[in-house]
């Protein structure tokens, strides 16, 4: 291939079904967006919190298999959950959770033809890091007041 | 589809045939069960993240209890089920959008759909051996 004077043009290399190259637009790639920008930082952050949810359904896993294994078992997923590394990734777990729910509920609404202006974008991408905000916080009030008992 | 006429006879194979003509107009089912987990889990993810809230450092009895409570085993093998298909769908569209290599991204793809079924079916068994 000639040298590229675009960067964008790293997005325009595609395959045929049988396997010849084409030239045509492909699924945006990171390094052609300014994520500086609110709107494709809380993009890519959608993306992001998915695959940490993949993670944090393994903690979900373990937790129940722990639980109907045995006492032995639970102790000790509950003495990590309850040390500082699992208190952290836990807290992490739960603000990605609610952005990726919350992030979700815009999509939802793109999907069905809503607030696709950049005004009302940029107004819902502010109220899902309000919303993440709020509710990870609730959501720890909620383990703080039950672990405190 | 019974009667088939010299005319029709071909050696090329029907992929043979179909390869670089467009879709298969089947591609909206991966895009609508997406929505479809999406708009089960919001319920199911309010309900579970603050009952797992409520549960922290609980004792072993209460916890065992709480997923033994028919209403909790019901919706936690929902929750389970719609989990792991929503992330196994999410985590496909991933590897479609940046996997360079064919093979990286069919065995990722199969990959991840395998350890998601083992997974889910591994949780699923748990909730059961707590609450039958």
């Amino acid at each position: 291939m000639s040298i590229m004077q675009d960067s964008r043009e790293a997005t325009m290399f595609g395959r045929r079904s049988d396997g010849t190259p084409i030239r045509r637009p492909l699924s945006p790639h990171l390094q052609v967006y300014d994520m500086m920008q609110l709107t494709s930082a809380l993009s890519i952050s959608g993306r992001i919190t998915g695959v940490i949810w993949s993670v944090g359904l393994l903690v979900l896993v373990w937790w129940l298999v722990a639980t109907a294994s045995g006492p032995g078992a639970y102790a000790t997923v509950t003495w990590f959950l309850t040390s500082w590394l699992g208190v952290l990734g836990l807290f992490g777990l739960t603000a990605a959770a609610w952005f990726h729910t919350l992030n979700g509920l815009r999509h939802l609404a793109w999907d069905a033809g809503y607030g696709y202006d950049i005004p009302t974008t940029y107004k819902s991408g502010r109220a899902v890091l309000i919303g993440t905000a709020a509710m990870t916080v609730l959501t720890w009030l909620i383990a703080i007041i039950a672990w405190a008992r | 589809m019974a009667k088939d006429s010299a005319a029709d006879a071909t050696m090329r194979s029907p992929l043979g045939r179909v390869r670089g003509f467009g879709s298969a107009k089947g591609g909206t089912h991966h895009w609508l069960m997406q929505r479809l987990t999406s708009v089960a889990l919001l319920p199911l993810v309010l309900w579970f993240a603050l009952s797992a809230a409520s549960l922290a450092g609980a004792p072993y009895e209460v916890t065992r209890d709480w997923i033994a409570h028919p209403f909790n085993a019901v919706l936690l093998l929902a929750a389970i089920a719609l989990a792991f298909h929503h992330t196994a769908a999410g985590m496909q569209v991933i590897m479609e959008d940046y996997a360079n290599q064919e093979w990286a991204k069919v065995a990722g793809i199969y990959g991840v759909r395998a350890i998601c079924w083992l997974l889910a079916i591994a949780a699923a068994l748990a909730v059961l051996r707590i609450a039958v």
